[in-house]
């Protein structure tokens, strides 16, 4: 450890707070702009936005100055103080998700040894956002939203959580700055030097966490709790104005940190063979977005091509293939695990 | 799970879709012409029209406002009589009622209007839409030929078509 | 104090429990749930009250008339000629297609026939709108599903067939190129030419959404099985067109009827689908857009020469009579009673349109289904609300 600075804890906290909350908005907006905007309109042979900024790059900014001028609406009927505070935990753990998302050797929040399950776990406290967000509202589109969304987060947690433990038991270890180095040190059929990401031997892992993210994401296809020609925008129908833009950008925020988390557990995370040390330090992040990249790329291509389940069938769907399909890969797993 | 190649197939259509180009026309800064026969506006050719009326009398929802007075001409031939003519002091279509089925421009007896493809004449304000016979008269400019016909049509004697 | 007559109380009280039915919730029974008038599902403002008991629907009742223009009303005071700009707008979609069956009647009415090159165009052109229409439907039920990407597919592959009807026409939406005993003028030079590659393009667009959507498991799961609608009550309610062929039923007015109109030189077939539910009608619909561009091809190879209108008066006077004539229709059976007194207008017209008994339907259809479920059969027993209402 060659550490040059010495800082304070409150000093080295502010900094990880400051740039927490930089990469949200800016991971958001990168997504959003790369994948809502641009590659779902090629994939529709349509160009997208193309007047603000070159290519339409500002697009997001100007929607954004736009939210924030707008009148702070509460509906008549709504719960106010509940109403104003939805949005608030929505994107709150949105936040929270970014601490344990390590982009290098050094360079993250808060390296705790059960990292895999702080995510998950916080990440299902958007659920009491949304919910307090579709009670709130006094609108039954939104709590027909928000129930489906809490029946729909709780069944996927499921799959996503049981998918990861294959990766940790392969690993050994929950801490993700140890996944890391776990697929860094790894032997892929004997290659010591490319390391071993986990989609390799976890395949199955991967697509039961793709899917179970894409749930947790309420993307098509489960995107029942907004569904916007049934249920108009489900939970969301009542916001307008910043509120509505502080779902918008934890929505793509989460997805940013899902992708992070995706990229970390299977594909190798910051790592990149043959970089150590503080070249890694410099380089990971960077790499880290690579991969960022990769994993939202197909999360939205996805999105972007399939209808949308029914409440019962996403269930059913859940309980009857995904859960006992990851059963089977923890079986495996752990078996390989003892034999080899 | 067996049922995997339709999901796949799906991602093929759109990412070969992504792959070729946008079809998007960028409004303001490319247009699309519209067909020559497009119903844009309607241009009037001010010295053909009798002020007969009969494009306001049938226009379905009475969207043609015309007023005329009547006038002497000098004759025609050498000694004859004066003739008398209509001229027309005021004729206005209201875009805002037009609702562009183009009856006017084919009940006309006397080939007073036309169709023109333009279609750039949106206004701040609905009462704008109301154009004067010299707004009318300008889009004479816009009016295209008539186009040739599709082989097998009936060749018609007479210039009417 | 003001004096209420029975009359009026008897009004009032009839006014409330009319509200009260429609709106009352009943926490012990369920939650009523408003979809619509304004609503992305109901593409236009059809109302669909709905009683819950959890997701699924209790009762269901449509509520239409929010665009109701009074066009029979309307034809009563208009000409002939001025009626057909008229109910081009019933069904905006395939506008083509509804004035079609008015001129019919009008000139069964006159006795006059229009010449046969005026009726192949008219059929092509007729096929057309049919197909200007639908595939926006292959589309659409899409978005209702959940999937963004097949509509703008359709948008961008209709918009060659719209071209064409404007190049011809001169109206997009709105063509009002028929007239009694024949048509307003022939085909511009060079179109036979574009609607052939248009046709190739419209059969690629239908290859595509048989991958991105009939092969989808997803899609299939929504939809198969969904809003079973058999064969007998079909019929009972008075469904047409696709709607009532996915139920199994061999009924096409174009082949089954004896029409002026050109269909009946062509080589094509009429799908029927046994199982009659949204899946079906997607499908059969998608077999329709695929046989419809087939008749265009057709017809337009066969086009006879010669002249595109009849001798007709200038001025158009209907002798007295009645006349009913109708024609399978994009969205089903549209028919116009044409009753007349020898006016320069109808006396009376009866405009039968297909959406306006297609979704009579709903309230039988939806009991016990679940709330997306509405949507999906919303969307395959496809409306445009223009035809609901007229
Ligand atoms: S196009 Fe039709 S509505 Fe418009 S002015 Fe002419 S007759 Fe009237
Ligand atoms: S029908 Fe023709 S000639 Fe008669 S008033 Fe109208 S424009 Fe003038």
């Amino acid at each position: 450890m060659t550490a040059a600075l010495h800082l304070a804890y409150w000093q080295t906290t502010t900094i990880k707070v400051l740039v927490v909350m930089g990469v949200i908005p800016l991971g958001a907006l990168v997504l959003a702009y790369v994948f809502l905007l641009k590659m779902m309109s090629h994939m529709q042979s349509r160009l997208g936005p193309m007047e603000a900024g070159p290519h339409g790059v500002l697009q997001l900014l100007a929607d954004a100055g736009k939210f924030l001028q707008k009148e702070d609406v509460f509906p008549e009927r709504a719960d106010r103080a509940v109403f104003a505070l939805a949005p608030v935990v929505v994107l709150m753990s949105a936040f929270l998700l970014y601490v344990v998302i390590p982009a290098g050797p050094r360079l993250t929040v808060s390296n705790l040894d059960t990292g895999v399950f702080f995510a998950l776990a916080v990440s299902s406290l958007s659920v009491l956002g949304v919910l307090m967000a579709g009670w709130s509202s006094a609108n039954k589109y939104s709590l027909i939203g928000a129930l489906r969304a809490a029946g729909q987060l709780i069944a996927y947690e499921l799959p996503l959580v049981l998918g990861v433990v294959g990766v940790v038991i392969q690993a050994g270890t929950m801490s993700l700055q140890g996944i890391v180095q776990a697929q860094a040190h790894g032997a892929l059929l004997g290659f010591k030097t490319l390391g071993e990401p986990y989609i390799l031997p976890q395949a199955l892992g991967f697509v039961l966490f793709i899917v179970g993210a894409q749930a947790e994401l309420t993307q098509t296809p489960f995107d029942m709790p907004l569904a916007e020609t049934e249920l108009v925008a489900g939970y969301m129908v009542e916001y307008t104005g910043f509120r509505f833009l502080f779902f918008f950008m934890a929505e793509f925020g989460t997805a940013f940190a899902f992708a992070a988390i995706g990229a970390t557990l299977f594909l190798g995370g910051w790592y990149v063979p043959g970089v150590h040390g503080t070249a890694a330090d410099v380089l990971g992040p960077f790499v880290l977005g690579a991969k960022i990249m990769l994993v939202s790329f197909f999360i939205f291509w996805f999105r972007f091509t399939y209808p949308r389940f029914r409440e019962d069938q996403l269930q059913a769907v859940a309980w009857k293939y995904l859960i006992p399909l990851a059963l089977v890969n923890i079986l495996v797993t752990g078996l390989l695990k003892v034999v080899v | 799970m067996a049922e995997l190649p339709g999901l796949i197939k799906g991602l093929g259509v759109t990412l070969r879709t992504m792959l070729r180009p946008a079809v998007t026309v960028q409004y303001p800064h490319e247009k699309e012409t519209p067909p020559t026969r497009s119903r844009g506006v309607i241009a009037l050719k001010e010295e053909n029209c009798t002020v007969c009326m009969l494009c306001a009398r049938s226009c379905p929802d009475w969207c043609i406002y015309i007023e005329g007075h009547k006038d002497k001409a000098p004759p025609r031939r050498e000694g004859g009589k004066p003739r008398t003519i209509q001229l027309l002091d005021r004729f206005d279509i209201d875009y805002g009622l037009c609702m562009y089925c183009g009856i006017c421009v084919e009940v006309c007896p006397f080939d007073a209007l036309f169709w023109s493809p333009e279609y750039e004449y949106s206004e701040v304000s609905i009462a704008e839409l109301l154009h004067d016979k010299e707004r009318l008269g300008d889009w004479m400019k816009t009016v295209p030929e008539p186009l040739a016909l599709e082989a097998g049509a009936e060749v018609k004697k007479g210039a009417k078509n | 104090m003001a004096v209420v007559t029975e009359f009026q109380k008897a009004a009032y009280v009839a006014g409330q429990a009319a509200d009260a039915r429609v709106n009352v919730e009943i926490e012990a029974e369920g939650m009523t749930l408003n979809i619509g008038p304004q609503h992305p599902a109901t593409h236009g403002t059809l109302r669909i009250v709905v009683r819950l008991d959890g997701e699924q629907v209790v009762w269901a009742e449509p509520v239409c008339g929010y665009m109701h223009r009074g066009y029979e009303k309307l034809t009563e005071v208009r000409t002939y000629p001025q009626v057909t700009t008229l109910v081009n707008r019933i069904d905006w979609l395939g506008s083509f297609a509804n004035e079609v069956p008015f001129i019919l009647a009008a000139e069964k009415l006159m006795d006059v026939e229009a010449p046969p090159r005026a009726q192949w165009i008219r059929t092509a052109l007729f096929e057309l709108g049919r197909l200007a229409n639908i595939t926006l439907f292959l589309g659409d039920m899409g978005v209702q599903l959940g999937a963004l990407t097949p509509v703008f597919y359709a948008f961008r592959d209709r918009e060659h067939v719209l071209n064409l009807i404007e190049a011809a026409t001169g109206g997009r939406f709105h063509p009002n190129y028929d007239r009694i005993g024949g048509l307003k003028e022939d085909l511009p030079k060079g179109w036979v030419t574009e609607v052939k590659s248009a046709m190739s393009r419209i059969r690629t667009f239908c290859d595509e959404m048989e991958d991105l959507l009939v092969g989808n498991e997803i899609f299939e799961t929504r939809t198969r099985g969904i809003g079973l609608v058999p064969a007998a009550v079909g019929l009972e309610y008075g469904l047409s067109g696709a709607n009532i062929r996915a139920s199994g039923v061999d009924w096409d007015i174009r082949r089954d009827e004896d029409s002026p109109l050109a269909w009946k030189h062509c080589d094509w077939k009429v799908w029927t689908h046994p199982d009659g539910d949204c899946f079906a009608r997607y499908w059969v619909r998608l077999q329709e857009v695929r046989e419809a561009t087939k008749i265009v091809e057709q017809l337009l190879d066969g086009l006879p020469s010669g002249p595109i209108q009849a001798k007709v008066p200038r001025i158009i006077k209907v002798p007295a009579g009645e006349a009913w004539v109708h024609t399978d229709n994009p969205l089903g059976e549209m028919g116009y009673y044409v009753v007349s007194k020898g006016g320069l207008g109808p006396f009376r017209t009866k405009i039968r349109t297909p959406s306006f008994s297609n979704i009579s339907i709903l309230p039988w259809l939806l009991r016990g289904v679940y709330v997306p479920d509405v949507i999906t059969i919303l969307a395959s027993l496809y409306f445009i609300l223009g035809d609901i209402d007229r």
